[in-house]
């Protein structure tokens, strides 16, 4: 139950290990996106940034899902592994956001003329991030570890199940409400090659995320098994 | 100090309690019997583990392992056998703003007694307190608000009390009052178990003495008769 | 589970009683919601923008505001002398717990909605006529949710030092779809379209009320697990 620090080490390294492996693909990606699959013809280059934002919100969202799951099998389970993950798949998505966030008005002003849009992708990733930063709020404010899991967890937990509501709210917002169209990075249409780059890139991003969140878990591991050793 | 023949199931006991959140391990295996009649007391020093103990005894808290039985029940599958229990601590428990009588009305309903606001009264003519049964507890005395709190406690004549640093700050009636209450709920039938860093105030009426140091019991037995070895030893323990 | 139910009226008659010999949640809230409505009607370019164009936004914000103002009361009060000790220790059940402080609160903000609709047809002059019965719905529908998280998260910050900074930033994300909908809901009553063309966000608001109202009374018994 109380991880060793070779238990740490080894989760570290093979964290580590897989980052480099997912930057690697990045770099793939980038090369793909850039020489190998055609132009979209009414946004020209800058479309292709989707091919990085739209997979870093997805690892986002998939980062945010399993903060809530680990969280609600910790309340279920109480193996305190359990809160140490939600808490490193937390940081983890925390990171994501605030790349799609800033990555998303950086390009968008200079080639569409707005710094924000409301659409459905960058209004559900500033939603993760308030929750995001509502948890590791929480998270810092509370001092005992076993109230401090039990607490995430509820947060979590609660958090995963609102995704549903603001994905659908948008969209009824929108339909219901029809905004002007602006152009933004989004998936255009259906060219094989474009598709091949988006889902090797959505590939390449999970990878990132487990990459990521492998280390980060680690981190925490070495932390207890510190904590023994200097401690009992 | 003879120990009554365990005829019956003990009014509390623990088991193997231990309380641990990933390397943090805060109780290390602890068992306690207390049965009808007798006083445990609980002493050691701060951050021994003792508060989150009785936590756990009074369900308030789940141990990491272990059990605790009320009347051989466990307190998380039959949560009706938490009316066995009462709890008096250095916190009052109490509503400021409501009156005395208020407060206990609403403690009798907690516990579903017949004719609650009638329980309520009988509670605070017994701690001679009727004549300030209207009057916010945010008015009261300190050694007023103390009454209310026992006559809380006592309300639904538990068979187990708890009693968490009972007489912290508390001026020399107070404490009195405070033995008076351990001394009458004895005499009752009641199992007791008085959580303090004040041993020489229950030492007279403990039949049994345990000593918390780092989740375990380093002294666990009997009340003996001799107070100052006792406290030789307790020192030593402790490392002063 | 009538002894929940028992418990639960028991517990939440107490609160309403402290309340109102201490009267402290209450008077906030309903004067915040005053003066927000004061500010909004003086926060904005007559010429431009009409009372009528910014009416249901601003009923929703105040609305929110102030109801977020009478959360945290319901387990500072249980802080105060360790009497939630007291509760835990009796034979209770957490759902008790849950639905006592739950219908307390909506008792508590139900009282400033009552009071802010009044103070807004009056300030903002606007004609409720055939739309009340609509907009009363939809504030029953749009509260009963938020009102659940709300009553979770407050009994978990009431534990951490600045509550009152935590509670806004762990809620206001969950408020947002139950007001846009009833913004929108209500900008239409407004403007005399009848009830039968909202169906759509009303159940959207319905939906979301039994999710997470199911959800919070499930999860708020680990809250006190410890």
């Amino acid at each position: 139950m109380i991880p060793t620090l070779d238990d740490a080490h080894a989760t570290i390294r093979r964290g580590l290990l897989i980052t480099a492996l997912a930057l690697a693909g990045v770099g793939a990606v980038i090369v793909m996106a850039l020489w190998m699959t055609p132009t979209e013809v009414r946004q020209g280059l800058a479309q292709k940034i989707f091919y990085l934002h739209a997979p870093s919100a997805w690892a986002g969202l998939l980062a945010f899902s399993l903060t809530g799951i680990t969280g609600g099998l910790y309340l279920w389970l109480r193996d305190p592994r359990l809160d140490l993950f939600s808490e490193a798949s937390a940081e983890v998505g925390l990171v994501f956001g605030v790349i799609v966030l800033t990555t998303g008005p950086i390009w968008g002003k200079p080639i569409w003329g707005t710094w924000w849009t409301w659409d459905a992708r960058l209004t559900l990733t500033l939603f993760l991030f308030f929750l995001f930063v509502g948890y590791m709020a929480l998270r810092n404010a509370l001092s005992d570890p076993a109230e401090r899991a039990r607490f995430s967890a509820v947060v979590g937990i609660l958090g995963l199940l609102l995704v549903p509501f603001v994905h659908l709210s948008v969209y009824m917002f929108r339909t219901l409400h029809p905004q002007p169209v602006l152009l933004k990075p989004s998936a255009p249409s259906m060219d094989p090659r474009m598709l091949r780059t988006l889902l090797t890139s959505v590939g390449v991003f999970t990878l990132l995320y487990i990459g990521f969140v492998t280390t980060r878990y680690g981190l925490s591991l070495r932390r207890e098994a510190r904590g023994v050793a200097d401690g009992d | 100090m003879t120990t009554p023949p365990p005829a019956t199931l003990p009014h509390l006991q623990a088991r193997g309690i231990e309380r641990r959140f990933g390397s943090a391990r805060v109780l290390r295996g602890v068992d306690l019997t207390v049965r009808a009649g007798q006083l445990h007391v609980i002493a050691g020093p701060n951050g021994a583990g003792k508060t989150t103990l009785l936590r756990i005894l009074a369900g308030l808290s789940r141990p990491s392992a272990g059990t605790v039985q009320v009347f051989g029940h466990g307190l998380r599958e039959h949560p009706e056998h938490r009316r066995e229990m009462g709890l008096l601590s250095h916190q009052s428990l109490l509503y400021d703003d409501l009156t005395p009588l208020e407060n206990l009305t609403f403690a009798a309903r907690l516990y579903d007694l017949p004719d609650p606001e009638t329980a309520a009264r009988a509670g605070l003519e017994r701690v001679g307190l009727a004549h300030r049964a209207d009057d916010p507890v945010r008015r009261l005395s300190r050694g007023m608000i103390q009454r209310v709190a026992i006559a809380r406690a006592l309300l639904h004549q538990p068979r187990i009390m708890l009693f968490d640093e009972p007489f912290t700050g508390l001026d020399a009636p107070s404490a009195a009052r405070v033995l008076e209450v351990l001394r009458g709920q004895l005499a009752a039938g009641a199992a007791l178990l008085v959580v303090t860093h004040n041993l020489a105030e229950v030492w007279p009426i403990a039949s049994w003495v345990s000593v918390l140091v780092g989740g375990r019991w380093v002294i666990d037995e009997p009340r003996p008769d001799d107070r100052e070895a006792f406290l030789t030893r307790l020192h030593e323990a402790l490392g002063d | 589970m009538t002894e929940t139910l028992r418990l639960a009226v028991v517990l939440a008659a107490k609160d309403l009683r402290v309340e109102r010999r201490s009267r402290t949640a209450l008077v906030s809230a309903v004067v915040f919601a005053a003066l927000v409505l004061v500010i909004f009607n003086f926060a904005r370019d007559p010429a431009t923008v009409t009372a009528k164009m910014l009416a249901p936004s601003v009923l929703w914000v105040t609305f929110t505001f102030a109801s977020m103002l009478t959360f945290n009361r319901a387990f500072s009060l249980e802080k105060e002398n360790a009497a939630i000790d007291g509760l835990l220790l009796s034979p209770m059940p957490r759902g008790a717990l849950f639905l006592g402080k739950y219908l307390a609160n909506l008792a508590f903000v139900g009282t400033v909605q009552a009071v802010t609709l009044p103070l807004f047809v009056l300030f903002f002059n606007v004609g409720l006529g055939q739309a009340l019965g609509g907009l009363l719905l939809t504030i029953v529908l749009a509260t009963i949710g938020f009102v659940a998280i709300g009553t979770v998260f407050s009994a978990m910050v009431v534990r951490t030092r600045f509550a009152d900074l935590m509670l806004p930033m762990l809620l206001l994300p969950f408020l947002v779809p139950p007001v846009m909908g009833a913004v929108a809901v209500t900008t239409r009553l407004l403007s005399g379209r009848p009830l039968s063309e909202q169906m759509a966000w009303l159940r959207f608001l319905g939906v979301y009320d039994v999710v997470f109202l199911t959800i919070c009374a499930m999860v708020f018994p680990a809250i006190f697990d410890e």
